[in-house]
Formats: C-alpha cells, structure tokens, sequence
C-alpha cells in the first residue's frame, strides 16, 4: 500500500493535478465574476424596466426560463463545438451564460424583497432614480443575497468538473489522466478519494461560510 | 454557435434520426430521471428523519451524508460508480446498467439536498407539537404523519420541486460515462455528423420539455405558500406581482 501511495503522488503527479486544481479555481473565479456582472445587470433591467422598455424584461424572462430549464453541459458543449478560439476562455463564456440566468434570478429576488418605500423615501430626498438604486437599493440587495451567491460558487465549482468532457486541463481531468497510469484497484481508490477530499476541502469551506452568513441575517 | 443553422439538408438530416437517437436517449433520461427522483426522496426522508431525531450517532450519519455528497461534484460519483462499484461487487467482467449507475448517480446526491430540505421542513414545526402529540399518546410514527407532515408539506415543497428540476438536468452528468441518455446521444451525433446547431438546439429543446413544467409547478407552489395565510385580496396580488 505503501508503494502504491509513493507510485502514485510523485511529486511530478502531485505538481500536474495541482495544476487542475489552480485551473479549475481559475475558471470558477472568472466565471462567477463575469455572472455577478451580468446577472445583475440582467436583473436590474428586468425588474425595473417598464413602459416603452417592457418587452427588454420580457426577452430577459425568457432568457433565464430557457436556460433554467436546460443542463450546463449542454451549454459547455454547445458553444465549445460552435465558438472557435482560446479553449479555457470559450469554458468559462459558457458557464457565465448558463450561470448569469441563475444569479439574476438571486439577485432579482433579493431586489423584490427591498420594500417599495425605501424608493419613496430616497425620491422624497430628491434622489434620482438611478442614485436611489446605486446607494440605496443595490447594497441592501447585494447582501442580502450574498449567501445564495456563495452556494452558486459551489455548485460551479462542481459543475467545472464537466469540462472534463472538452478535455480542459482541470482537476479532474488531470486527475484522470495520472489514473490512467495506474493499473491498481487500489490506487484508482485511491485517488479517487484523494479528488473527493479536495474537492469537499474547497467546497465545505465556503459552505460552513454560507452558513455563517445566513445565520448573521437571520439574527 | 449559429453555424449552418438555416441549412435546411441539416435540419432534414436532425429528423431523420429522432426516431433512432433522440426518442431512446429522452426516454431513459426520463426513466432515469423518474427511478432517481424515488430514490432522492427515499433517501431525502430517512435521512432527514434521522437528522432530527434525538440520537447523536443517528444525527452525524446523516450529518456526514449529507455533507459528503453535497461538497463533491456529481460527475465524479458518477465516474466513480462506473469505474469502482462493478469491481468492488462482483469482480472483473461484470459492467452495470446505465440505468441502474444514473439512478444510482442523481438518486443519492439528490437525496442529500432532499434530507436537508425536509429537515429544516420539520425544524419548522414547534416544538411544543411534538411534545403535545407525545401527551396524547402518538407514537414517533404516528406523530411524523398526522401532525408534522401534514403542516411541514407548505414549507418543502417549493424547494423539492426545485430539487426535481435540478435532478432532471443533472441526469446529463450520464454522458460522461456513455450513459445512453438524451446528451449522449445529441453529442455523439452532434460530433459524428458536425451538425452542433441542430443537434444542440433539439435536444436543448426536449430537457425545457421536461423542465419546464417542473419550473411552472415549483414557482406556483411558491405563490401558495406565501399567499396561504394571507386574507386580503389586495395584499395577495401584491405578493403574487412580487414573486412572478
């Protein structure tokens, strides 16, 4: 068994599937960066756009039913096979397509839970509408929806395990590919549970901060 | 992304092989699906029912269940049942059902989710209800089905529906083991033929199929939740604006 460990986490294997892991945090941080920006643009417009612009919340509707209602990996797909150019930067623009429908829907959430004369009193100060959303709307929203963001990093966080079937170079595809060097039972064991352990390390992590956050609201 | 997507021969060529391709992959998916969604829900209550009860070790088992499955990716259980359990169960030679690993798969990291919605489901519930039905002489049983469930269905149903949503889409983490599901066959096609617009497009178009009554049912239930104990009209239609 012994042998078997130092066969498998040479450090030369070790440095390769740290590497995926670097990458796929990459990907993660993009990827919800990106989402933040564009859910909550999206977000913002469809709830606050009436009158003459009502079919932009409209088509904005239907953009995050459609892709609510369809799997990301169908998406990592989809635009890996059809958009040429940079593999890992075309990965990430697909998960922030799939991930800006959800994040608007958080933050249109939190945006509908901001009580409506909040908007009276800000307009009673001679506030602009668009000054009553920078410094009174938008910060109350964002953190109140700071929890649920976090669980959305989860979740990519897992879903970049997908990429594995476009072959980028992320932590579990570099995990498989130091398995395929091993013929062991054991060993595939092995490292399987090593992914596992990191993955739950990253992940367990922000999720005991999730919780943290989610009782400070509440209290 | 729009690729040949007004090509007509393409689109001839994506009809010809929905009876061959996509009707099989959307039925297992579905079957799929279906047989992980009873074991989600299986899971989902003897593993909540276990987080709430009184005993410590009961607690942690459940605790640890649902922290597991929770904070690793589904593609790697997934991977994982399909390369580890048939040597683990019965030696070489002996490969699992697609069906069985995909129910397998979406049916245990679902109940995870499931376990902890139903827990904070009867967390909901006083106290004080447990106890009262205990004086009456209800037995745990007893008490679980005539007083906690009945009044802890408003609070978890909208997030099960939820969950049935994600499940449905996540039965295309499949693929990644030639799982005969609906996104193995739109990407085998998909990359035998180069047709991606089509072969994307409809499938994408059968998982909203699936989907989208699912989201329908989880955004009406949400509604009924909140609108139940609201008495004025006008308070509910304001409510109702919110939400939609």
């Amino acid at each position: 068994m012994k042998e078997l460990f130092l066969q498998i986490f040479t450090s030369a294997n070790l440095g390769f599937m740290m590497q995926g892991l670097w990458m796929t945090i990459l990907i993660s941080l993009g990827a919800i960066v990106l989402s933040v920006i564009f859910g909550s643009i999206l977000a913002l417009i469809r709830t606050y756009a009436h009158g003459p612009f009502r079919w932009l919340s409209r088509i904005i509707g239907m953009y995050t039913e459609f892709f609510r209602c369809t799997p990301n990996l169908l998406w990592i797909l989809w635009i890996y096979f059809t958009v040429s150019g940079n593999k890992i930067i075309v990965s990430v623009g697909a998960i922030t397509l799939f991930t800006s429908a959800v994040v608007a829907e958080i933050f249109r959430g939190g945006l509908n839970s901001i009580p409506k004369g909040q908007f009276e009193a800000a307009q009673s100060q001679g506030f602009s509408f668009l000054q009553t959303i920078v410094y009174i709307v938008w910060p109350q929203t964002f953190r109140k929806v700071i929890p649920a963001l976090l669980s959305q990093v989860i979740t990519i966080i897992k879903d970049t395990s997908f990429l594995r079937m476009i072959d980028i170079p992320e932590f579990m595809r570099n995990c498989q590919v130091v398995m395929a060097t091993i013929y062991d039972v054991r060993g595939m064991m092995l490292l399987y549970g090593f992914e596992a352990l990191c993955y739950f390390a990253i992940c367990f992590t922000l999720s005991v901060v999730v919780r943290k956050y989610q009782r400070r609201t509440v209290a | 992304m729009l690729k040949g997507l007004f090509d007509l021969k393409r689109w001839t060529a994506l009809i010809e092989v929905i009876p061959e391709n996509y009707i099989p992959g959307f039925l297992m998916t579905l079957r799929t699906a279906l047989a992980g969604l009873l074991l989600a829900l299986i899971l989902g209550v003897i593993f909540g029912l276990m987080s709430t009860s009184h005993n410590k070790i009961l607690r942690a088992i459940s605790r640890v269940y649902v922290e597991f499955f929770q904070n690793t990716p589904l593609a790697l259980q997934v991977v994982f049942y399909y390369s580890c359990l048939p040597i683990l169960l019965g030696g070489t030679g002996f490969r699992m059902p697609k069906f069985i690993l995909g129910m397998m798969g979406v049916g245990i990291y679902h109940g995870a989710y499931i376990s902890e919605v139903i827990r904070t489901g009867i967390e909901a519930v006083p106290r004080g209800q447990s106890e009262a039905a205990q004086s009456q002489g209800f037995s745990y049983l007893q008490t679980m089905a005539w007083i906690i469930f009945p009044q802890t269905l408003k609070i978890i149903l909208p997030p099960l529906a939820n969950q049935a949503l994600n499940l449905v889409k996540n039965t295309s983490a499949l693929a990644l083991v030639a799982g005969m599901d609906l996104m193995y066959y739109t990407d085998s096609w998909a990359t035998s033929r180069g047709y991606f617009a089509q072969a994307y497009f409809f499938s994408a178009l059968l998982y909203f199929i699936m989907c989208y009554p699912l989201a329908r049912l989880a955004r009406y239930l949400e509604i009924k939740a909140i609108r139940q104990p609201v008495a004025k009209a006008s308070l509910r239609k304001e409510i109702e604006e919110a939400v939609s």
